[in-house]
Parts: structure tokens; sequence; C-alpha cells
């Protein structure tokens, strides 16, 4: 079981909606996705699949390398690949960004 | 029917198995009516999952949906069958019980409100064991304190059915209704063939499996109420007219006397074939009147 | 050794019966009786291992469908005999191996007899029975739900044969893939998952743990004993609710059923729109 936190100061524009996406099934993910109460991002990362440290690190910098609402995120992981991960992120900023 | 702008039946079909827990809940309540209670914002999560190195999941795989159906207040709660095979924990149980009561007691004080229960569950999560099971023992209480005032409708779609002591809650219920693909059980094949044995049962004879357990065959020799098509739309209206029925007559699980009389009859001798039991059932409720 | 289920259970049901068979037209398994308790006749349930039993799958003390429905059916009988404000007991003696597993009772619907079981126990307390269930054995996941779960208040031995659980610990080592060893000490780790008796006291379910000097074979003064406590429970049940709520508000559960505690006042909190 691993924990992650990373953040990204640079995510500061105010959202106003929230999003929740997936079921934490095997091999799946559920993201929760609020208005970020500190004016920046934050991310956090509980996961059973241990050892993908740098792989969860490069999805989230790529992430909100083009994305900018100051957002926090919650993820709950049973093993889902780099791919859904961003998948997942962008359905839930299609619903934040409504 | 020729007219070309008409789109077949089929087509508008939407899968209620395919779809998650919480759409599938609110799919059944009236358009523009339902709130959900201890949502997954406030992560009420599993306290044990993590201490074993599973991960939770922020509604512990039960959502909560308050809203009307048929304009008559109802509770909704749904099992994810996705997580954790929609087993039975701590806060899964606790949410199902506290809906269960807050139904109760609003029916109690003149506002009768029903519950609809969507039963996608294997039973007891093993890793909460005894508080678990605890869980289900006190959802079966809460059901029958509910439906005293008003029904409880158990919805069993499928894929993973409802299994393990939530069968128990299936029992209960006012009314349960099934897709084909569905099952219903108190024990799986798979539980089964390791307690007693591959000449007991083969896990892997799907057919057998569904001759037994299946919606069909529930729903034939009635002790589930109605088979229905796996559509969202048909779904939310069956449930629609037993939320307007209200109370049945008798619960089936207080029909004491009439299941004994057909246990009695069985003869054991053998296994039994699943069309006869029906048949033999069937013919009896006809001659025999419930009682 | 009394590890084997069942005999303990009818040890205890004859001890505080001093009755040793089922009633007319009940299956082998199931031992029902009116016994004094205290300065009032209760109704004594037990269902017991009965090698003669129709059913292969119910032959250890397994609950079965002739269980179930037989239990469902004697717990009627009593609520619909009862003509005193003051309703008679239910004591149910529980030392159960599991629920059936066979094919015939899935077949014959086995889910909706344990419901009925289930029901008549709830319909009793509901109506002001005290039921108490006193485990002397086993108290195993549906066999459990079926015959006991629903009383007013529980009892245990403190026993190292005696074990709460929603699987045995083979079945759950098969499962999983570990050793008996390893579930063993899984559950001293995660409480909820754990064999030992004094554990599940911890849960705040019980409404009391008993020490009892050789529970296999008891003396009079600890039959006594064990009477007194039920009386005791038969007491404390008509004095509050008839509904499980002592399960929710005991020390126990303020401290080890926290997260369940917190879902359900949430509940509660939203449930009247602001």
């Amino acid at each position: 079981m691993e924990h992650f936190k990373f953040d990204y100061p640079q995510a500061r524009r105010a959202v106003t909606k929230k999003a929740h996406v997936g079921v934490v099934g095997s091999g799946d993910m559920e993201i929760l996705m609020e208005p970020s109460s500190s004016g920046a991002a934050h991310v956090t990362i509980l996961t059973s699949v241990n050892g993908f440290g740098t792989s969860w690190k490069a999805v989230f910098d790529r992430f909100f390398a083009g994305y900018e609402g100051a957002v926090h995120i919650h993820i709950n992981d049973a093993g889902a690949t780099p791919g859904s991960v961003m998948l997942r992120l962008q359905q839930a900023v299609e619903v934040i960004e409504k | 029917m020729s007219n070309s702008n008409v789109t077949p039946a089929f087509v508008l079909r939407r899968s209620f198995i395919e779809l998650e827990a919480r759409a599938r809940a609110w799919s059944l309540l009236d358009a523009g009516t339902g709130r959900e209670l201890a949502g997954p914002y406030e992560r009420i999560e599993s306290p044990w999952l993590p201490a074993q190195g599973v991960a939770p999941q922020s509604d512990d795989g039960c959502v909560v949906l308050k809203g009307t159906i048929a304009a008559q207040p109802v509770v909704v709660v749904a099992l994810e069958g996705k997580f954790q095979a929609g087993s039975m924990g701590e806060v899964s149980g606790a949410k199902m019980t506290a809906a269960l009561d807050l139904a109760a007691r609003d029916s109690a004080n003149g506002t009768k409100t029903s519950a609809v229960l969507l039963l996608e569950t294997g039973g007891v999560r093993l890793q909460e064991a005894n508080l678990g099971l605890a869980a289900i023992a006190e959802v079966i209480a809460s059901v029958l304190v509910l439906r005293q005032h008003a029904p409880v409708i158990s919805v069993i779609a499928g894929t993973v059915g409802c299994f393990g002591g939530m069968g128990l809650v299936a029992g209960i219920s006012s009314y349960v209704l099934m897709t084909r693909e569905a099952r219903l059980g108190l024990n799986g094949a798979e539980v089964i063939e390791q307690e007693s044995g591959i000449e007991e049962i083969d896990s892997s004879d799907r057919a057998l499996i569904w001759a037994i357990n299946g919606g069909e065959q529930r729903v034939g020799m009635d002790v589930a109420d109605e088979l229905v098509d796996d559509d969202a739309q048909t779904i939310a209206a069956s449930v629609r007219r037993y939320v307007e029925a209200g109370l049945p007559h008798v619960h089936r699980s207080d029909q004491v006397d009439h299941y004994r009389k057909r246990i009695a009859e069985l003869d054991v001798s053998k296994q039994f074939d699943p069309r006869m039991v029906r048949e033999s059932w069937n013919k009896a409720r006809e001659q025999g009147g419930a009682t | 050794m009394s590890a084997q289920p069942g005999i303990r259970g009818r040890a205890w049901f004859q001890a505080l019966t001093g009755s040793n068979r089922p009633l007319e037209g009940d299956p082998g398994s199931l031992l029902t009786a009116d016994a004094k308790l205290g300065g009032e006749t209760a109704r004594f349930l037990c269902v017991v291992p009965n090698p003669e039993a129709r059913f292969p799958c119910a032959r250890k003390g397994e609950v079965g469908l002739e269980e179930a429905y037989g239990l469902a059916h004697r717990i009627r009988e009593a609520i619909a005999l009862e003509t005193s404000e003051q309703r008679r007991p239910i004591v149910a003696i529980v030392d159960v191996k599991s629920q059936a597993y066979g094919r015939r009772e899935e077949t014959a619907a086995i889910f909706l007899a344990a419901a009925a079981a289930a029901a008549a126990y709830a319909a009793a307390r509901m109506r002001g029975h005290p039921i108490i269930t006193l485990i002397v054995g086993q108290a195993i996941s549906g066999g459990f739900l079926t015959h006991g779960y629903q009383a007013s208040r529980l009892l245990a031995f403190d026993d190292q044969d005696v074990v709460i659980h929603a699987m045995h610990k083979e079945a759950a080592a098969r499962i999983t893939l570990r050793s008996v060893e390893e579930i063993v000490r899984l559950g001293h780790e995660i409480i909820p998952m754990s064999y030992d008796v004094k554990d599940y006291a911890r849960l705040g379910l019980l409404h009391k743990l008993l020490h009892v000097e050789n529970p296999d074979d008891p003396s009079a003064a600890t039959v006594a004993q064990v009477q007194k406590e039920l009386i005791g429970a038969v007491a404390d049940a008509r004095a509050g609710a008839r509904d499980l709520g002592t399960r929710r508000s005991s020390k126990g559960a303020r401290q080890m059923r926290r997260a369940g505690l917190l879902a359900r006042a949430q509940i509660e909190h939203e449930w009247n729109e602001p």
C-alpha cells in the first residue's frame, strides 16, 4: 500500500464544480476532483500496487502541464494503467469545466 | 409499423447491468428528484481495508439516494458489484441500515417511505468478517421494521448476483425483481463445491448454476416476483409499479407453513430437478393458496 | 472434545431444559422445549447434528432447510400461543457449524428458509419477546444469521471452542491462498477477522462474555450461574428497546465501529434537506 502527495502551485485558476469518476475495481481506480481550498492544486493517491511512484508523478506532471485548475484530486487505486488514469482525469475535467 | 422515423426499441435499450451502482440508482428515481447521502466526497471509507493492503472506495461501495419514485418518497441503496464484489463491510452495512431506519422513522411519522435495494453482492466482506456479518444482521432487522410500513423492493440485476447473508435480505424483501442474467442464493456454486465436493455441484457447469439460481428459475418457482429485461427504463417502470402497489398481502418469508410443506414433499433420494421443483411448487400454490 | 459443533449445544440444551428430544413433527436436528427460567417459562431452541437427517448436507450441525423452517415454525407458535402481556423469552442456544452447503438446499431456495427463521426471531423480538442468544460453541456465517443473530441480547462463553465468524479458518485459508496460521495471525491484527471470542467481545456486540468452568460438562452450579445470566439478560432486554440498538451504543461499538457510526450519523444529518 503506498500513499503519494504531489503539489502543483502553478495551477491556480479557481474552479467551482466537483467530479467523481471511476470504481475501485481490480485494475481500476476512482478519482475525486474538487475545488482546492488552498488556491493551488494538490494530488493525493492511495494505491494498493507498490513501486509506481515515478509513473504517478509523470502522469500528473503531464496532466498539469496542460491544466491549470486549482483542484484537489484524490485517487483510490487498485492497479489502473497510466493510460486509464489519464482517461479518468480527462473525464473528471470534462465535468468540472462543463 | 412502417414509419421509418421510429427507432426500434432494442436500439434505444440501455443496459442496466452495464451501469455502475450510482448510475443504476439514479436511473430509478423520478427525473430531477434525488440527493446522494454520505456520498463519496465525505470519504467515509473502510478503516480495515488499507491495513490489509486493499484500496478502499470513497463510498465503501454503497450509494444512498433519497428522492421520489412515482412521486412517492423513497430511498434507494445500491451496492457496487465492481468493488470487492459488492460485499458488506462496516461502513456499507451502516449506510444501508441507517437508510432503512430513517425510512422507517419517516413512515411511522406519517411520510410513507419505501426502500429499493440494488443487491449486487457476494455477502460478507471477508476482510471485515465479524463487522460485515453483524452489519448484515442489522440490515435484516431494519428491513423487517420498514416492511411493516412500506415495501422493500430488491432488484438483483447481475453480474455478481445476490449471495451469502444478503440472500436473506432478498428473502425478507416485499418484492424481488431479477434479470435473466442475475442469480440469487445463499451459497454460490463455488462455495458448495468447496465445502461439499464436486460431486455435489460442478461450479463450472454454468447452465446448471443458472437453472438453480438464475432469475428465470427464481421467478418461475415464485421465490422472486418479476423477471425483468436488462433495460434501465423497463426496470425503472417495474420498480415504479411496486412502489405504487405498496405492501404485499403477505410477505413470502412469513409463509412458513406453506414452505415447510413444500420441503417435506421433496424426494431427497436424489438431486432435485429445478424444473420439477418449479412445476410442483406452482401447482401447490394454485391448489392450496398461500398461508 | 467439543470442537465438533453441536455436542456442546445439545449438552446445554439438556442442562437448561431437562429435555433432549425434538417436538413431534420436527426434524431430529431441531430441539425445542418450554422450560422454567427464573419465575417464568421460556422457549429454548437449539440446532444439533442429526446423522439421520433427510438432507445429506445437513447432518453435522448445519442449519439447513428443515432446521430453518422448523425454527420459524416454533418461534411463530410461541408468538401465537402467548396470552400474557409479559411475553415469554425465547432462548437460542447456538452451536452451529454453518448453513447447509448443498445443491438440494440451493434448488429449494434455502435463502428463503433462512430468511423465514430470521424474520420469525425478529418478529418475536419486535412483539416484546426477549430473544436471548447463548453461544456455547460455534456461530458461523449464514447459520448464525438464521439462528441467533436477531436476538435482543447476545451472550457467549469465554472459551477457545467458541468461534463467532463469517467463515471457518480452513475455508478462509483456502479462499485467500494462505495457511491457517496466517489467517489466525491476521485475525490478531485485524480485530473483526479474529477467531478469538475475546476479540469478538471487543466489538461491542455482546451483552456479556461468560466465564464458565468446564463448558463441555457443566456442574449444577455452572448451569445455575448461566441461568442467572440468562435471567439478567431477559430483564435487560425488557428494560430496553426492541431493536438491535445496543449493538451500536455499547462501549465496544464506540471504540471499534466508529466508521460505521460516523456513516450513520452522516446519513441522519443529511436526511432532511436543509
